[in-house]
């Protein structure tokens, strides 16, 4: 006997349960076909926006997971955001793959120095890091801050370390590279809005 | 963009010209198609390739690339000519009026002021006549020859439809087809909008591409108007909100002008900036720097900064000289930089000379990259090969690479070509050890700081002093963050009746609350508001429209104030009436401005009182006149640094003005440039609908969908280079050479310009050593080290190649 999906439903809405059904040897396909459930009705839908050009078209990020602290969500899918205003719910081809930038093979996963002169990668913790890469910067500033100029005025800048920001950055950590980078005395700042 | 992505549906015309809106800005081009199925607006592509843009165009105009300027003053001189000026919006709302200088003027390519030594221009001709009030003087007739009006006509006269023709290589019927469906757009009741990117930034002439169509847009009377304005369409998804914040040398957050060696005491730099009405009644808004600014040096040094000590002045770094991308590079080469940090930015592929980028990166002693992704940049020492032929053990640069979090893996705001400010939630953590940007730059400080503390060294005070409030220093929370940028009071705010309006504490409503005496502080004026005690205005979702014009007002939060068009006091006549009842947007309602925008005037500023609507300027009203600019107070056509024609046709007996006369060269640079006899064809790059800059060929289906480098030709040059369709083909600049597979297609127009042929040659830019795509060369190894001469962006546009089969 075969019944459609939709008439399986109709079947226990009538008051039967499925276990019995199948026991009374009633066992539609749709039942087999439920064993494999609607991904998307257990994911976790976050808000986003494209990263990608500046229509900055609203996403939705699907991901398996609760958010809960133990569980490590997994980002399985992303598609437009049906209501932003711009977008309607639409990516271009650029936007429709960013699944795969997400998981690309060529994602950073952890810290890493190429010493001078060398042909590898090494491995190194982000301490590490974080406090060659100060010391670095401290020395590189004490070395070549420049306090006051040739007329004697008070210019305190550094000209020999510079940065470029990214256009890709959201807006705080853009605004806090330019509080810190300002602070130290940095002049040499751009960024890709510039090209 | 004046406007936002939904307004152009409310155009009767887009032109899309330096841009390629189907293929680079995909779901934002879908306004264009709802405006011509809506509306029955008209589309005008003008291009040197026929793109996917031109294909679904009402009409299409080839062009020569770098010739904008010579199009488009031609399209003024037209609309001069046929007088077809929407009169009553430039009367009142331009400075088509002003009298300039007597002194000044144009000759032979120049301006008034030119040193040809130093490449540059004295301004000091370049200025209104003022009267003994103290104000501009004007003639309300246009009569006075030397007023805008008439300087304008007799500059632009030379650009009639043959020169114009002859210079740009579009057929003259094209030309003046293309003329007459923008002339339409003059009527009160039909606008223009333009949609632009980086086909007009990436010249040597750039800043004076954009301003050219400004001044079309001010003669049309379309700025300020719902399906008008001048709409830049921008490159990554929040590249005008890292523009709002300022990594610039030149700028501090909010684009206020940061001090130089000029500026030799805080009063000294803040009344330099603090502009004084140049007529009566005006808002002047500049006049209100100092309370931007000292709200931000507040932000920055809280109790550090005090009246007395000029806000802590003295800590704001004073440079010496330029210091964007370019400049930056030529110092590297120079070795005269150790450290350099690569955040999100990948600039051996993307900065213009690869070789030379290269060359700086090895004379490092620190590289640090922060990214996503394994960037080119981050191995540019690596030997690939053809692709990137050097030998590591010559290069000395110590490289740190962290891995940084991608957009869904951490929560921050984005603002969309449209200054539309919006918040992004964390779905995922990203993979491995990957860290947000918040936090690699918390521990850098937080580090250098404790370094400081204990061990002294080149002025510590404004390590030390930073305002650094995060409850975890080492991870500062993007919410804590945007509260910064967007302000609060740090004090009782009162008004002059002593009754408090904002609490000490409390954030702040907007940037009209801000303060010169330190009771506020604001990290970005401009993004003032965006998170006030109602919370935080970027993450609202209420999308509704009841205008039906596209606004949105309450889905996130558009800079300034909220405000989705600006300028948009000029939607209506000087009554106070809009032109286009249909399309209103604002009216004058009796007591005050209302309508379906946050009015960009005093609210209550009766229309009797003829406060301008461009309140930003000292004078109220639009420049047509501009002596802000580098090379002139108006466009004037130069030839790209590299020109298939060796002469500029408009002066061809003066080689110093064959191209801008203005813009910065290096030495060594302007040795490198090629000439047409070595290298004949005209070269672009361009960007295509599978790809997204030098980001997406890490991503596997984006390789899937565009695996391989390419050039793009015409049939006509194939046959005459013997070059069919798949071959690998050799393309050489003076500074290197690349290979790809040739594509030869119809796309390609062949032209006739100043008496010869111009072929063209189409680059796309998406390629490189690291990637899921097949392994290509850097495009930019070919191009000129050269930038538009105000804002330094490089030439990629326009520059001189050879092709030969490979």
């Amino acid at each position: 006997m075969h019944v459609s999906r939709r008439g399986f439903f109709k079947v226990c809405a009538a008051g039967m349960t499925g276990s019995s059904l199948a026991t009374m040897g009633f066992a539609p396909t749709a039942v087999l076909a439920e064993v494999r459930q609607y991904k998307l009705a257990h994911a976790t839908e976050t808000r986003s926006i494209c990263p990608y050009c500046s229509v900055s078209c609203g996403t939705l990020v699907y991901s398996m997971g609760d958010k809960s602290r133990n569980a490590k969500a997994r980002i399985f899918h992303i598609e437009g955001d049906p209501d932003n205003p711009v977008n309607r719910g639409s990516l271009c081809p650029k936007g429709a793959g960013l699944l795969d930038m997400v998981h690309s093979p060529l994602r950073l996963t952890h810290p890493e120095v190429r010493e001078p002169g060398s042909n590898q990668w090494k491995r190194i913790s982000w301490d590490e890091a974080f406090d060659r890469i100060a010391r670095h910067m401290k020395a590189d500033r004490d070395a070549n801050f420049v306090d006051k100029n040739d007329a004697g005025l008070t210019v305190n800048r550094w000209t020999t370390t510079g940065f470029l920001a990214s256009s890709a950055a959201s807006n705080e950590p853009s605004y806090l590279s330019i509080k810190v980078m300002r602070a130290l005395g940095v002049v040499a700042i751009d960024t890709q809005a510039r090209i | 963009m004046t406007n936002h992505w939904v307004d152009i549906k409310n155009a009767d015309l887009v032109l899309i010209m330096g841009g390629n809106a189907a293929e680079a800005h995909i779901c934002g081009f879908k306004w264009v198609q709802e405006a011509k199925h809506v509306r029955r607006a008209k589309l005008v592509v003008v291009d040197p390739r026929f793109t996917r843009s031109a294909a679904v165009a009402d009409f299409y105009a080839p062009i020569r690339a770098g010739t904008d300027i010579a199009f488009l003053a031609g399209v003024i001189n037209y609309l001069l000519e046929n007088d077809k000026l929407q009169h009553e919006y430039v009367n009142a709302y331009t400075n088509a009026a002003f009298l300039i200088d007597p002194d000044y003027g144009f000759e032979d390519g120049l301006f008034t002021g030119y040193n040809a030594e130093k490449r540059s221009y004295d301004k000091a001709t370049w200025r209104y006549q003022m009267g003994e009030d103290g104000f501009a003087k004007v003639d309300p007739t246009l009569q006075d020859p030397n007023c805008v009006f008439q300087l304008m006509k007799k500059h632009f006269a030379r650009y009639d439809a043959d020169a114009v023709s002859n210079i740009t290589g579009t057929p003259k019927d094209a030309f003046l087809k293309v003329c007459e469906m923008i002339a339409e757009c003059s009527a009160p009741d039909r606008v223009m909008t333009i949609l632009y990117a980086l086909g007009w930034t990436q010249h040597s002439v750039g800043s004076q591409n954009i301003r050219t169509m400004a001044m079309i847009q001010l003669l049309l009377g379309n700025m300020g108007m719902p399906g008008g304005g001048i709409n830049a369409l921008r490159g990554h998804a929040n590249v005008q909100g890292v523009t709002d914040m300022c990594p610039f040398t030149a700028n501090l957050p909010g684009y206020l002008s940061a001090p130089t060696e000029r500026d030799a005491t805080a009063e000294a730099y803040v009344a330099a900036r603090t502009t004084k009405p140049l007529r009566p009644g005006q808002m002047n808004f500049y006049g209100n720097f100092p309370k931007w600014w000292v709200s931000l040096m507040k932000t920055w040094y809280g109790d550090a900064a005090t009246a007395e000590n000029g806000w802590a002045y003295d800590w704001l770094p004073k440079p010496d000289g330029s210091y964007d991308v370019l400049a930056m590079f030529e110092r590297m080469h120079q070795g005269r930089m150790n450290g350099f940090f690569c955040q999100g930015f990948n600039p051996l592929a993307s900065v213009a000379h690869k070789g030379k980028v290269s060359a700086a990166l090895a004379k490092l002693k620190y590289l640090v990259v922060m990214d996503p992704l394994a960037t080119d940049t981050s191995e540019f020492w690596k030997n690939y090969g053809e692709y990137n032929d050097v030998d590591p053990r010559q290069i000395q640069t110590e490289v740190f690479r962290l891995p940084a979090e991608l957009f869904a893996e951490h929560e921050g705001s984005f603002t969309n070509s449209g200054r539309v400010i919006q918040w992004h939630w964390k779905a995922a953590d990203g993979p491995g050890e990957t860290r947000g940007d918040l936090e690699i730059i918390a521990q850098l400080y937080t580090r250098l700081r404790d370094l400081y503390a204990k061990e002294g060294g080149a002025l510590p005070d404004p390590v030390l002093n930073l305002t650094w409030p995060y409850r975890q220093p080492t991870r500062p929370s993007a919410d804590e963050v945007a509260r910064e940028v967007s302000g609060r009071a740090l004090r009782d705010l009162t008004d002059a009746a002593g009754n408090v309006v904002v609490k000490a504490g409390d954030q702040l409503a907007g940037f009209a609350q801000l303060r010169d005496d330190g009771s506020t502080a604001s990290g970005n004026w401009i993004y003032c508001g965006s998170y006030s005690q109602a919370g935080n205005l970027t993450a609202r979702r209420d999308n509704s429209d009841p205008s039906g014009l596209g606004q949105t007002l309450n889905w996130g939060f558009a800079w300034p104030a909220n405000r989705r068009i600006i300028y948009n006091r000029a939607s209506c006549d000087p009554s106070g009436k809009p032109w286009d009842p249909k399309r209103a947007l604002l009216r004058w309602t009796g007591t005050a401005w209302g309508g379906n925008d946050v009015p960009d005037m005093r609210p209550n500023a009766a229309p009797e009182e003829g406060v301008g609507p461009f309140i930003m300027n000292a004078e109220g009203v639009a420049r047509l006149f501009a002596p802000g600019m580098i090379e002139g107070p108006f466009p004037e056509h130069y030839e790209p640094f590299e020109t298939p024609l060796a002469r500029n046709p408009l002066h061809p007996d003066k080689p110093e003005v064959t191209s801008n006369p203005a813009a910065r060269v290096y030495k060594g640079d302007m040795e490198l440039f090629g000439k047409a006899d070595e290298f004949p064809y005209v070269a672009t790059t361009y960007r295509l609908a599978e790809h997204f800059h030098f980001w997406t060929k890490t991503s596997v289906i984006n390789a899937v969908l565009q695996p391989e480098h390419f050039v793009e030709i015409s049939e006509e040059l194939a046959a005459e280079k013997g070059i069919g369709k798949g071959d690998v083909v050799k393309v050489r600049s003076n500074r290197g050479e690349i290979k790809a597979v040739a594509v030869v297609t119809k796309r390609i127009p062949v032209l006739q310009v100043d008496g010869r042929k111009v072929h063209t040659v189409g680059i796309p830019l998406h390629y490189g050593f690291k990637g899921e795509t097949k392994p290509g060369y850097i495009t930019n190894t070919l191009t000129p080290f050269v930038g538009d001469a105000n804002s330094q962006t490089p030439e990629y546009k326009a520059f001189l190649v050879d092709i030969e089969k490979a």
